[in-house]
């Protein structure tokens, strides 16, 4: 059906490669041919923000992202946060703050937050809103989101005060 | 004296928390099984129409196609293709003609889903339109008929008169009759009539509607986003002729569900297209397709009060005509529960209630998160506002004068108990700060705010069972069909154990859906899993250590002492072997309703009960407006995990909220034009009320389990007059129909000064 391509790029920390068709998307290639089932297609139109990934450490809509443009890249997804047993201070606070309900949006939420964190670690709450704009729950754990938001940035101030 | 207890009652985390974090959730979304199909459903393009003849033949053109599936395919595996819980109206592909633009009219079949769906594009049909109905109270005496002949399911006795029934779009009528309505309107000092609708919108989870179909031997196995395993299992056996034990329905975690993913939906078409194909095939809908399973009845409801003029009301009519689309899903049990307290929270002598299920030409309607009761009181509460406002009372002393209180018969008859309806109130105006001056501003900006009190009776008769396991090393297996789809059963089910058994419910297992293994439950809806498996599983933790101190005994150990259970069956058999099970069910008391005037002692197991307030500031240039307080206040007896059921109001609002701001189906000549989230707008962050406050009332369910019953709709059923009451406050125009939006506040302003 259509013209294919292996790709060769950074998944999680490990060099990977895949033989992708062009047509296919990232989020497609993630679950189908990388198993990972943390990045999920939900509006397909990248409105809802289910699929985030990290492309070069940008939040990415992987429904919207052609697979083929991952080569050379390095990609980050929700099963590449945690280092071993110990989770990230963003999924951390998700629990604390029991932010999610079904949680099949919270993948997508968890990524945004952490990049959010990475560039303004002591957000508004105005700011907080307006970054997690394009993220949907539709179980509406928004006000639980928010608490989370602000535990795990006051958890990495408290560690990148801790450190030397 | 206070009851103490070590695992209920305590807001401990999901105990899923951590998959849910990382990713790990098992959802049948990303399920692949080898040599499995994807389909792809072809759609008809017209809301009504004779399918004269379908071209597959560009479609099978395609490399890598494996199958085109029509109706006569499907009825080479299933001769009788028609399903439903209510009425076996639908057929598993459109069948003849077409009910609705977006029906199922057929499938491809291909290993590669981007190959299916490319080759669905190129399959082409000729129709022969016909005249089409879409509105609900047109469709009551409309010469357009959507189904030729009813055909009601044997599952509801109270259906079987339908049988056969010609001529007619009403599925069926719920009728109430409590005193004499007639005479009471003819004493009143005045009457009030009033028309208030509300618009179709859909549950939108997340995770789309999912479904694997696996046969191998003379088994199916179903692997589907479900809310009601059982029900599956025994509408695919009855569709297949085979007995349940053939049939199998696995459920792991939903990504939300809402009312949508009940009974059956996807499930029936990957049965037939596994068994025609004899390999697994996997349906998985996009979120447009969503738009097209299942979505919530829009509704027309005609409300007449006769009022005395020192506020008591003395009579109440109300006519709602339920618009429940192409297929009659479970919408009758809609109208049914939602009908029979449609008059609201009141002590009202004289009611009539005539509650019609109605087929249109739209998408189906079925069950969504507060089962009718939300398009219920859009009218009652709106209309007890605009009473009080005509005859100059107090919006909350002329409720409080006519509230019903436990004790009381409820129009149906059933008495009032453990309904927290003036608490909740109380509490509500409390928090809301109404005693105090309200700054309703002036010139362009200007501010209001109202309150609005709902309740609802809970579907019944319903059973659950569950199953406590016992493994001779001392830990626990909670086998239930109650399926987790975000509400947090499973940490509560496993905290009802817990509490039983004296074991931290972390530790315990929870088993999800099987019907090769979990038994029966009727269904994860209606706020009834708290109250109902809840109690199935005390009962089965009860029995269990009853069993398991019965074993001590009979080993010479002392029940209850320090020895682990271990030791126990090792005493018993040497090793560790063995098990001890626990077994409970439970079905509430019930006693049907009269059909004629819908009154019974029991109609319900126990009621919901919310009240909502609002405020909300309106640009009366603009006509923007922004909620700027939204309180909720819930009876929901005992709170089993206070946090995860303050989570369930909270989110339960927000939902509400949308259905009350922004949600609207939209369509033109029977196209619905928004099926996306572009265009169909949930709540996000952005939307979120300024203030937004959730609390209980401090009440018990005297009955339900360790105090406890549902929490997951309360707070949707009254959310929207709140919101529409706020804003006749503010602006002094009514708004008579849902969604709230800028331009009905113009529309309603500019018919004002006309």
């Amino acid at each position: 059906m259509s013209d294919i391509r292996t790709i060769r790029f950074t998944l999680n920390g490990t060099k990977v490669s895949k033989v992708v068709e062009a047509h296919e998307t990232v989020v497609d290639v993630l679950t189908r041919k990388f198993d990972l089932s943390g990045t999920r297609e939900s509006c397909r139109q990248g409105l809802c923000g289910c699929c985030t990934i990290y492309v070069d450490s940008n939040p990415v809509s992987s429904c919207l992202m052609l697979a083929w443009f991952l080569d050379g890249t390095d990609v980050r997804t929700i099963e590449g946060l945690a280092d071993g047993d110990t989770l990230d201070p963003v999924q951390e606070a998700f629990i604390e703050a029991g932010a999610f309900q079904c949680g099949f949006c919270t993948s997508g939420f968890i990524m945004m937050v952490k990049h959010l964190l990475s560039e303004n670690p002591d957000p508004s709450d105005e700011e907080i809103r307006h970054r997690l704009a394009g993220n949907l729950c539709r179980c509406s754990a928004y006000p639980e989101i928010m608490d989370a938001v602000k535990i795990a940035a006051a958890k990495a101030r408290s560690v990148a005060k801790a450190r030397p | 004296m206070t009851e103490v207890f070590t695992s209920v009652g305590r807001s401990i985390p999901r105990l899923e928390a951590r998959d849910k974090v990382t990713g790990r959730t098992e959802y049948v979304h990303h399920l692949r099984l080898p040599r499995m199909l994807y389909g792809k459903i072809f759609r008809s393009a017209y809301p009504h129409a004779r399918i004269k003849s379908v071209d597959k033949s560009a479609a099978e053109a395609i490399e890598g196609v494996f199958r085109v599936v029509t109706i006569d395919d499907i009825r080479t595996v299933i001769p009788h293709p028609y399903y439903g819980p209510a009425f076996h109206d639908q057929p598993i592909l459109a069948d003849g003609k077409t009910r609705f633009s977006g029906e199922p009219l057929a499938v491809v079949l291909a290993e590669d889903p981007s190959i299916a769906e490319e080759a669905a594009g190129l399959i082409t049909v000729e129709y022969e339109e016909i005249p089409a109905v879409f509105d609900e109270v047109e469709a009551m005496t409309s010469d357009v008929l959507v189904h030729d002949e009813l055909k009601p399911a044997s599952t509801f006795a109270d259906l079987k008169h339908l049988k056969g029934r010609k001529g007619t779009n009403i599925a069926l009528d719920h009728k109430l009759l409590r005193g004499d309505p007639e005479a009471g309107f003819a004493k009143s000092d005045f009457v009030f009539e009033h028309v208030f609708r509300s618009q179709q919108v859909m549950h939108t989870p997340m995770e789309p509607f999912v479904s694997v179909a696996d046969v191998t031997g003379d088994r199916m196995t179903l692997h589907t986003a479900s809310q009601g395993p059982s029900f599956v299992r025994i509408e695919i056996a009855r569709l297949l002729g085979w007995p349940e034990n053939r049939v199998r329905v696995k459920v792991p975690f939903l990504g939300g569900g809402f009312g949508g993913k009940l009974y059956i939906k996807l499930e029936a078409l990957v049965t037939a297209l596994s068994l025609l194909v004899r390999r697994p095939v996997k349906i998985s809908l996009t979120m447009e397709e969503q738009f097209f399973m299942v979505t919530r009845h829009p509704c027309t409801f005609r409300i007449k009060s006769g009022v005395n003029k020192d506020g008591k009301i003395i009579a109440r009519t109300c006519d709602i005509a339920w618009n429940g689309g192409a297929y009659a899903d479970i919408g009758p049990r809609v109208t049914q529960k939602a009908g029979f307290t449609s008059a609201g929270p009141y002590d009202i002598e004289n009611v009539r209630i005539r509650s019609s299920a109605v087929y249109t030409n739209r998408p189906p309607a079925g069950a969504l998160r507060g089962f009718g009761a939300p398009q219920t009181a859009w009218a009652y509460e709106r209309h007890m506002d605009m009473i009080a406002e005509e005859m100059g009372l107090d919006k909350v002393e002329f409720r409080r004068q006519n509230l019903l209180r436990d004790g009381r018969p409820q129009a149906s008859g059933t008495i009032l108990v453990d309904a927290a309806i003036e608490k909740s109130l109380d509490k509500l105006l409390d928090i809301m700060k109404w005693n105090q001056p309200f700054d309703r501003g002036s010139g362009r900006i200007r501010r209001g705010r109202g309150i609005a009190v709902g309740f609802k009776g809970i579907t019944s008769p319903t059973t659950s069972v569950a199953i406590v396991n016992l493994y001779a090393d001392g830990s626990c297996g909670l086998f239930i069909g109650t399926v987790d789809m975000g509400q947090g059963s499973d940490t509560v089910m496993a905290q009802i154990a817990g509490e039983v058994l004296g074991f931290d419910p972390t530790t315990i297992k929870v088993i999800h859906s099987d019907t090769d293994v979990t038994p029966y439950d009727m269904g994860t809806l209606g706020s009834r899993s708290t109250f109902h498996m809840g109690t199935a599983v005390r009962l089965a933790a009860e029995d269990a250590k009853k069993k398991l101190a019965e074993l001590a005994a009979s080993v010479g150990m002392v029940p209850g002492s320090n020895q682990p259970i271990s030791e126990i069956f090792e005493r018993r058999y040497g090793m560790r072997a063995g098990n001890v099970i626990g077994v409970g069910s439970f079905i509430p008391e019930y006693q049907k309703p009269d059909p004629e005037t819908g009154q019974s002692l029991k109609v319900t197991p126990f009621w919901g009960v919310g009240t909502n307030g609002a405020e909300v500031e309106v640009d009366m240039e603009t006509c923007q407006f922004t909620v700027t307080k939204l309180v909720n206040v819930a009876d929901i007896g005992r709170p089993l995990n206070p946090k995860l059921a303050l989570q369930q109001l909270s989110g339960a609002g927000i939902m509400q909220y949308g259905f009350t701001t922004t949600e609207n189906m939209i369509f033109k000549e029977g196209q619905l034009t928004n099926a996306s989230l572009a265009d169909y707008k949930i709540p996000g962050l952005l939307d979120m009320p300024r203030e937004w406050i959730n609390e209980f009332t401090d009440s018990i369910q005297h009955d339900g389990p360790f105090g406890g019953k549902g929490a997951g709709e309360t707070t949707t059923i009254a959310l929207s007059p709140a919101i529409g009451n706020a804003i006749a406050d503010a602006t002094g125009v009514q708004l008579m129909d849902l969604p709230c939006t800028a331009e009905s506040i113009f529309q309603a302003l500019k018919r004002a000064k006309a």
